[in-house]
């Protein structure tokens, strides 16, 4: 097809982008609600941890509007929302372990009524010690999964012989995902103990599986819909399914339609967030700067179940290299059961944790030998041919960081605005300004290889339009605009013609969660296969209609060629249908190549990387610690781009969302456990004017994957967030003084972080 | 009709505002239904989402539009009505996002979101539409620097805003238009509204004013100070609201049942604003937005923490007045109008009298009003240009964030020698109050580095701030200290600027 009729490659707008600006795109909120729609609001546990011993419900009962109430002792199938392994309760009613465990929910007439009555329950607690950090989890071997060792080299040895060495311990704050549309779902009864949930998340075939377990059906008995989400970031990964569940099992013991919308504050305090983690390392290097050897040990916060917890912490021991070799490497990982909420994915998935110890540990060495880290982390980067097998066993077959960290440096005149920043900082005793130059590599797959597949399911009408599904989901991510994009290409056709159906577990079964940036490969391969095996019957048809040969039929530009004649693509359409041509097809897709023994951490998880690098120059006030982004200079890698305007979107947003991580979002919770920042009064994401006035972000041009992804393309969803940690080091840069070389900025840098690090405690 | 007596004359009476075109007449609408409750689950239009039901997020940002004094013209402003109640609208225009579109036809504010990629998720969008539709109907040029003021209560989790910016930057680009709605602002004032809708306005306008009760809760909206002094004396626990936008949280997020209300935002004098030779005298159903102004105009050292002052609707909302009778320990107004002497006329009845701003916050939450007396006019002394006034602010995000401390400073220097200095704070105590140590440190020494550094050792015995999630007490100590050093080094002209503006 000739390139300008194509879609695949083009900057096109995000599918749903005229409803966004006019407000009619439907969130699961906005749809028409049905008669006789119950609201729901959550009773929560007040103790961070208690056993209960008795709940008075009479107030909740006779409140106004109140319909009826949902405990564990309603659930007549499984009383479990835990994705993996099955260790949390939808409802508690013996053990609560954290402020804002669920107890039951009250069904009213309206949102206010059910929200109303749910603080009215009184709830007789025994109080229980409370474990609230990690570091206290570690001390008294408290955790959700066990712990893990990964292992290359002798890094004990190494380090006993490496002619440096330092060590240092690390906090790395929480993240709450913050989507701007809170949790949500729909319940509504069917004919025959049926259930339609429409609910927000990434992941319906999980809802469709734990709603019919929890409400003791079968799949086939549960569909799940979600057109669209407000946003996500693996907040809705595992999530939503509690908020499903909860619903779905009012709609069966009321045998109304339940909608559950948490409030922010409920939102942020009964739903999971990034996994803060306390970091140890002990590092040993040359007078290069080349690391010889590495210890890190990892605790993180998981709260009170595994959840996500993993994974999550499996991706952080395989990316505590980034975009370095590491010979002799040994890294312990506890996963810390503590009285918090369960902390799930968010993009990145634990990798930015240990992406960001690396890149300190790395900056903590330039400092120690008086050079350039950039310097240094060319010291360390993996080779092409050599020093290029990652410490789980994986040969890189891709690395690109060379290339891209030179036209970086280039373009952003790295080496120039380093000496005009120690001239500046020379003259200005208050303000001082810093730069930093950090990489990324991060791996594409899920690391649990069952997981990387995905089916779709085209259906050609007989006026030559298209109804696509496949098993991803919009979270404002642009997957639909981009799968459609394939598609048209494949029939040669407008995207007009593509109609792009919601997420639904009735059209396309057993799906991933949209999640690990995998959307657009592996659901785009999909659909393309299912799209080529009607394109292939109509040509098939077409060839023994017309006597031609298959090779001189072409669909392109709305037209099929077929030999001499050219004819619309509807009219084509209509024929086919006329002669029994089936057009309607699946389309499934595996991710090849990969293969992983958990057991030994070692094997092939990820089917590529992706690459990227940031330049990120800041600067602070030393009086007080405030500090402003004055320039970002990015050059990311997305293969050969499906969608250069969708991918800048990404990179763009994903940077800026791991600026917010490492500098003004702080989760704090006080001694009894309680979460302090539950809204946005309190939790502070970035606005507007915290972007750097010159923002200069560029997708490697000429770049296809090396890989047979989707037209060698590369996932995007998370990679560019851990850009980031260029901000994070460009303020550590700024405060860094000849008496104060390596400063102990803790993450995330609010203004009393960088204080601190500046003062000291005083 | 009476003045302000219990007795209520039309029971019946209905909210009154137009949306579309159409006029609304709504009888029996609880007090604090919110404007958003209101579009999603009375009329269904469910465009306007809720983000977080407390102004801080921006998703349901609306614009609201009214007549401006002379009735010639209207005023526009964006606003979150999640936290807005229904009756505040009675005699406005009520503009949300499915206004802006017509017959599938985009507003220019909306093609060029649309062209610039300025949505991903879309939750946010058709909040950041109505605030870029308030800039493009009030800014015909509007800088880099005002397009971040103006989103600064706009959140964004996905673009990183870099498109949204293009898109306001790029909003004006389209040709003009016929219609009203779709014509961005002129200088010279030609985009009029259409006659038309000036005389729809018009028609909603008061001779008597609203009251009604519904299923055991009142609402009044005097129209005159006399009879809100009336209503206040005859019902003396009634919940006084003015911008709402803290009382819309007690409703929203506390649950809180509010008997009777009283709103002061058609009370004509206490919208009255003035310069006088001696004071700047702001009514106090002034809004922030416009009180700041003011302030600012005549104090331009207050302009940095003016803009970062919440947020341009919660400011559009919110009223100065407002801000002093609540009288939180974290309200950003205080510590300025502290240090420049400003006086409250409170009026109870018919009698009035006049209290210093620093003494009028008796301890948390404690102030010296008197039971039906009511804030009516904030006096602020003009000092002239030798009198030095400054502001710092310090919060984790520079927008839309409450203070960890929050100092302002008055300084008046006779040769070298300083001859008056004043400093307050807010978020180091109970109630914003001054730094009586450290002003005693300063006061008849001179203005140098020896003094300063002994101010900063005196503040610290002034307050005992405490620790919480917004910053610990030892950075609050820390920061307010160096926070006057900084002061010292702005006045001196060593340092060119605040980080804040930086580059800016």
């Amino acid at each position: 097809m000739a390139a300008e009729s194509r879609s695949v490659g083009k900057p096109l707008a995000h599918d749903s982008a005229r409803l966004h600006v006019s407000g009619t795109a439907a969130y699961t909120d906005d749809l028409p609600e049905p008669r006789g729609l119950l609201h729901l609001a959550v009773g929560t546990s007040s103790k961070a941890h208690a056993r209960i011993k008795g709940i008075d419900f009479a107030a909740v009962l006779a409140a106004d509007g109140v319909v009826d109430i949902c405990t564990a002792s309603d659930i007549a199938g499984e009383n479990n929302c835990g994705p993996i392994v099955h260790d949390e309760k939808i409802f508690n009613d013996e053990i609560v372990e954290y402020v804002g465990h669920a107890i039951f929910a009250v069904a009213a007439n309206t949102v206010d009524q059910a929200r109303k009555a749910a603080r009215l329950a009184t709830i007789d607690y025994e109080v229980r010690e409370p474990i609230l950090d990690p570091m206290t989890a570690v001390e008294k071997e408290s955790f959700v999964l066990p712990s893990e060792r990964l292992q290359r080299g002798d890094a004990d040895a190494a380090l006993a012989d490496a002619p440096h060495r330092l060590q240092r311990r690390l906090n790395v704050g929480a993240q709450d995902q913050f989507y701007l549309e809170g949790h949500v779902a729909m319940a509504v009864p069917g004919e025959d103990d049926t259930l339609t949930v429409y609910s927000s998340t990434q992941h319906p075939d999980e809802v469709q599986h734990l709603v019919a377990a929890a409400t003791a059906r079968s799949a086939k008995d549960v569909v799940c819909i979600c057109r669209r989400m407000g946003g996500a970031f693996g907040g809705k990964e595992s999530q939503a399914a509690t908020i499903a569940c909860m619903a779905a099992l009012m709609a069966v013991k009321t045998g109304r339609p339940c909608k559950l919308r948490l409030d922010r504050d409920d939102d942020m305090i009964i739903t999971g967030k990034r996994h803060d983690f306390v970091i140890d390392y002990d590092v040993g290097f040359d007078d290069d700067g080349r690391i010889l050897g590495v210890h890190f040990m990892l605790a993180s916060r998981c709260g009170i179940s595994a959840d996500l917890s993993g994974p999550v912490n499996d991706r952080t021991m395989f990316h505590c290299d980034n975009a370095y070799y590491l010979d002799n490497v040994d890294i312990e990982s506890h996963r810390c059961k503590t009285h918090t909420v369960s902390n799930t994915a968010f993009r990145g998935f634990g990798g930015p944790q240990g992406m960001f110890a690396i890149e300190y540990a790395i900056d903590d060495i330039a400092r120690a030998l008086g050079k350039d880290p950039l310097e240094v982390r060319r010291a360390n980067f993996y080779g092409v041919g050599e020093r290029d097998t990652t410490h789980y066993g994986q040969t890189i077959e891709d690395n690109i960081i060379h290339e891209i960290v030179d036209k970086l440096e280039n373009d952003a005149k790295y080496q120039k605005r380093r000496k005009a920043i120690r001239n500046f900082n020379a003259r200005n005793a208050i303000l001082k300004r810093g730069i930093a130059l950090t990489p990324v590599k991060f791996g594409i797959s899920f690391t649990a290889t069952h997981l990387n597949q995905a089916g779709a399911l085209v259906h050609v009408y007989k006026d030559g339009s298209v109804h696509l599904n496949h098993g991803g989901t919009e979270m404002g991510q642009g997957l639909y605009i981009k799968v459609a994009q394939v598609v048209a290409d494949e029939f040669g056709i407008s995207l007009d013609r593509i109609r792009n159906n919601a997420a639904d577990t009735s059209r396309v079964p057993n799906a991933s969660a949209t999640a690990a940036s995998s959307g657009s490969d592996i659901n785009g391969k999909a659909a393309q296969k299912a799209a080529r095996k009607i394109r292939a019957r109509l040509t098939e048809f077409l060839a023994a209609h017309y006597n031609v040969a298959e090779s001189k039929i072409d669909f392109a530009d709305d037209t099929v060629t077929v030999g001499a004649e050219q004819y619309p693509f509807e009219e084509i359409v209509q024929l086919a249908w006329f002669n029994r041509v089936q057009m309607s097809a699946t389309g499934f897709y595996k991710t090849p190549k990969i293969h992983y023994d958990r057991e030994t951490f070692s094997g092939r998880p990820f089917f590529y990387y992706a690459y990227g690098a940031a330049v990120t120059e800041v600067v602070v006030d030393t009086l007080t610690g405030e500090y402003r982004l004055l320039r970002t200079d990015i050059v990311h890698d997305c293969g050969d781009s499906l969608n250069p305007a969708i991918d800048l979107g990404q990179v763009e947003g994903g940077y800026v969302q791991g600026v917010g991580w490492l500098t003004s979002e702080e989760v704090c919770w006080n001694d009894a456990g309680e979460l302090t920042t539950h809204a946005p009064s309190t939790y502070k994401i970035p606005t507007c004017s915290d972007l750097a006035l010159d923002f200069r972000v560029q997708l490697l041009q000429k770049s296809p994957n090396r890989e047979d992804t989707i037209y060698r393309s590369k996932a995007v969803g998370e990679p560019p967030f851990m850009l980031a940690i260029s901000a994070f080091l460009a303020i550590r840069d700024a405060i860094a003084t000849d008496d104060r070389p390596q400063p102990g900025l803790q993450a995330p840098a609010t203004p009393e972080a960088v204080l601190k690090a500046i003062e000291g405690d005083q | 009709m009476s003045q302000g007596g219990s007795a209520i004359d039309t029971p019946l009476d209905s909210i009154r505002f137009m949306l579309d075109g159409e006029r609304y007449e709504l009888a029996n609408v609880d007090p604090t239904r919110t404007v958003l409750q209101f579009l999603r689950e009375d009329l269904g239009r469910t465009g306007t989402k809720e983000g977080c039901a407390e102004g801080d997020c921006g998703a349901c940002t609306v614009v609201v539009a009214e007549l401006n004094r002379d009735g010639d013209d209207v005023t526009v402003r964006a606003i979150n009505s999640c936290i807005q109640f229904l009756p505040t609208l009675d005699g406005k225009e009520l503009i949300t996002v499915e206004s802006l579109s017509r017959g599938g036809n985009l507003h220019p504010v909306q093609q060029a979101m649309v062209d610039h990629h300025g949505s991903q998720c879309g939750f946010c969008t058709p909040g950041f539409v109505m605030s870029l539709f308030a800039l493009y109907k009030t800014d015909p040029r509007p800088s880099r620097r005002a397009i971040d003021d103006a989103l600064a209560g706009n959140l964004c989790r996905c673009t990183g805003y870099r498109p949204i910016i293009a898109a306001a930057e790029a909003m004006y680009d389209g040709e003009a238009h016929q219609d009203w709605l779709r014509q961005p602002a002129a200088q010279d004032g030609v985009f009029k509204p259409p006659a038309e809708r000036i005389e729809a306005l018009r028609s909603l306008e008061r001779e008597a004013s609203l009251q009604y009760s519904t299923a055991g809760r009142s609402l009044f909206a005097p129209l005159t100070g006399d009879e809100l002094a009336g209503l206040l004396a005859n019902h003396p626990g009634a919940t006084i609201l003015a911008g709402g936008t803290d009382i819309g949280l007690w409703v929203t997020k506390q649950h809180r049942e509010l008997e009777t209300v009283i709103y002061t935002g058609r009370v004509a004098e206490l919208h009255e604003h003035r310069v006088t030779a001696s004071h700047i005298e702001i009514g106090a159903a002034v809004t922030l937005a416009d009180a700041m102004q003011t302030i600012v105009d005549n104090y331009p050292g207050l302009d940095e923490l003016f803009r970062r002052f919440a947020s341009p609707p919660i400011r559009n909302a919110g009223t100065l007045g407002g801000n002093i009778a609540n009288g939180s320990p974290i309200g950003d107004t205080m510590p300025a109008l502290m240090v420049l002497g400003t006086t409250l006329v409170l009026r109870r009845g018919r009698s009035r009298r006049e209290v210093p701003l620093e003494a009028f916050y008796l301890d948390y939450q404690v102030k010296d009003l008197r039971a039906a007396e009511f804030v009516e006019t904030i006096r602020i002394p003009l000092l002239g240009d030798h009198v030095v006034v400054g502001s710092h602010k310090l919060s984790k995000r520079f927008d839309q964030d409450i203070s960890a401390v929050c100092n302002a400073y008055r300084l008046e220097l006779d040769g070298e020698v300083v001859s008056d200095f004043r400093l307050a704070c807010g978020g180091m105590a109970a109630t914003v109050r001054r730094a009586g140590h450290c002003e005693a440190a300063v006061t008849g020494k001179p203005w140098n580095e020896e003094t300063v550094e002994a101010a900063c050792k005196a503040l610290s015995r002034d307050f005992e701030p405490i620790s919480d999630m917004r910053a610990s007490a030892g950075y609050r100590q820390r920061a307010a200290q160096n926070l006057l050093r900084r002061f010292y080094h702005e006045s001196r002209g060593d340092v060119e600027t605040t980080v804040y503006a930086y580059g800016r």
